[in-house]
């Protein structure tokens, strides 16, 4: 089947379903397979016969197990008009078209579209790799095939998506809620954001607002890109979803942050000169995250023991600062989205639907 | 501003995960609100990007996991660089086209900008 694509909340819009499916669905999968042929040698009154007793408007000539040529109800009425309804012997090999136009059964749906348009044929039979005589392929097969995958593909996502949003509404206990965990490792920048990735999806399915969604992804994939960047053996990414907030959470065992309250300033940063290269260390950060989340909570023990409290208040900017020695080695980092009721103030301005 | 726009104004192409394939015609009618641009990611998250496009010097795949948490919808990399095919493997996997041009960032920038793709604003520090 084809491959499952990545959905994003707003690339859905723009680009059509069935646009994709021309890339993804091959030519073998929605070609007819074994398809009526016919010999040079054969008249057309045959030729007629076929047509009319398969209901089929074309078919690939072969000669000797090798395609020679193509035969198509134009060809058909050009050798009635020539001949008259009752002399229909001329052969095939007289009316057939002998340049084939074929396409690859593994190729994408798209290409026979681009040959449909550029040619005008009607049917293109369909070889494989050593060149043997697989199928035939039209513009009402590409258009059933579409179709087939359209709505398998649709009943796939909707039946996820129901799934997954019905969750909280069909298990029953005082308070349940879903956990997603992650492992990420140190220095492993190739993945890096791919929990995120799955993390914003998940939320999406779950039916959570694109915005939430958004604030979400930003939050866990800059906490996820510290601990790549910053730990001694990576960390842990764990997220609980609940019907009214969403509680993400780091943690890792080393080596912790010095100056928690430094680490906070917008701009600073403890990067090396290589990870800024890569495009990180803009210490940005953790001041992004405070930004994203309504709650914010960092524990980080060096050796001292410092923890950070962070409550962004409804019209107060202020953050709640206190020391307090954790135990074990390491940092900490709890953020919380409320879902109901939306008592936070909206960060993510609307955007402007104006644009030129 | 659609995406056909900024590659003519930028004299851009795509980077495609096949180079023998053409890209869907659909992504050229992307419609783009706003723009963008930083080469540090932290900085990208710091603007609103929603439907917008992003202008950056950075190659890595990070590039393209940044501009898909920030929702952006196109990517577009300065300064003639070629991103590595793991870069381009996960943008059209994400379903987020990535072109690229020849200009500079400060050029790219003001061709877009002058030609009227409104600026990012600031999410953070209001």
């Amino acid at each position: 089947m084809p491959q499952q694509k990545v959905i994003t909340d707003e690339s859905a819009g723009v680009i059509t379903r069935v646009e994709e499916l021309a890339y993804e669905l091959k030519i073998e999968e929605a070609m007819t397979r074994d398809p009526n042929v016919v010999n040079p040698r054969m008249q057309m009154k045959e030729v007629l016969e076929l047509f009319r007793d398969k209901q089929i408007s074309g078919a690939p000539v072969v000669s000797s197990g090798k395609l020679v040529g193509i035969i198509s109800i134009e060809d058909l009425i050009r050798a009635l008009r020539d001949l008259g309804r009752r002399e229909l012997s001329a052969s095939v090999a007289d009316y057939m078209t002998r340049e084939i136009i074929t396409v690859n059964s593994y190729d994408s749906i798209i290409e026979a579209l681009k040959l449909f348009s550029k040619t005008r044929v009607g049917r293109l039979p369909v070889i494989n790799e050593a060149g043997q005589l697989v199928g035939i392929i039209t513009k009402g097969d590409i258009t059933r095939g579409l179709m087939d995958a359209l709505q398998h593909d649709y009943q796939a996502e909707e039946v996820r998506r129901y799934r997954a949003s019905h969750l909280f509404q069909d298990i029953i206990s005082d308070r349940t809620s879903l956990i997603l965990r992650y492992r990420i490792k140190q220095g492993d920048f190739v993945h890096g954001g791919a929990a995120s990735s799955n993390i914003k999806r998940a939320l999406l399915r779950l039916g959570a607002d694109p915005q939430i969604a958004r604030r979400c992804g930003i939050a866990i994939y800059e906490a996820e890109i510290n601990l790549i960047i910053h730990t001694t053996n990576g960390g842990e990414v764990r997220v609980e979803i609940e019907p009214h907030q969403i509680l993400m959470e780091t943690r890792d065992d080393g080596p912790g942050i010095e100056d928690v309250e430094l680490a906070m300033k917008p701009g600073y940063s403890t990067a090396t000169a290589e990870i800024r290269e890569l495009g990180f260390g803009a210490g940005m950060g953790l001041y992004n995250i405070r930004n994203c989340v309504d709650e914010m909570q960092l524990e980080s023990t060096p050796a001292k023991g410092t923890r950070l409290v962070m409550v962004p208040g409804n019209d107060s900017k202020e953050w709640e600062l206190s020391r307090a020695t954790t135990p074990g080695q390491g940092t900490r980092l709890t953020m919380k989205i409320y879902l109901h009721p939306q008592k936070t103030t909206e960060k993510n301005h609307q955007q402007k639907e104006n644009a030129p | 501003m659609r995406l056909s726009e900024v590659i003519d104004l930028t004299n851009a192409h795509f980077f495609l995960p096949n180079p023998t394939e053409t890209p869907d015609p659909s992504f050229l009618k992307l419609e783009l609100l706003v723009g963008g641009s930083a080469d540090l990611m932290s900085d990208v998250l710091c603007f609103n990007l929603s439907r917008g496009l992003l202008l950056t010097g950075l190659i890595n795949p990070q590039s393209v996991r940044t501009a898909e948490m920030a929702d952006v919808a196109a990517l577009l990399i300065v300064r003639g660089k070629t991103p590595p095919p793991e870069t381009v493997r996960i943008a059209w996997e994400v379903g987020i086209p990535i072109v690229g041009t020849e200009m500079t960032m400060f050029e790219a920038c003001g061709r877009l900008y002058g030609a009227g793709l409104p600026a990012a604003e600031r999410t953070n520090g209001e």
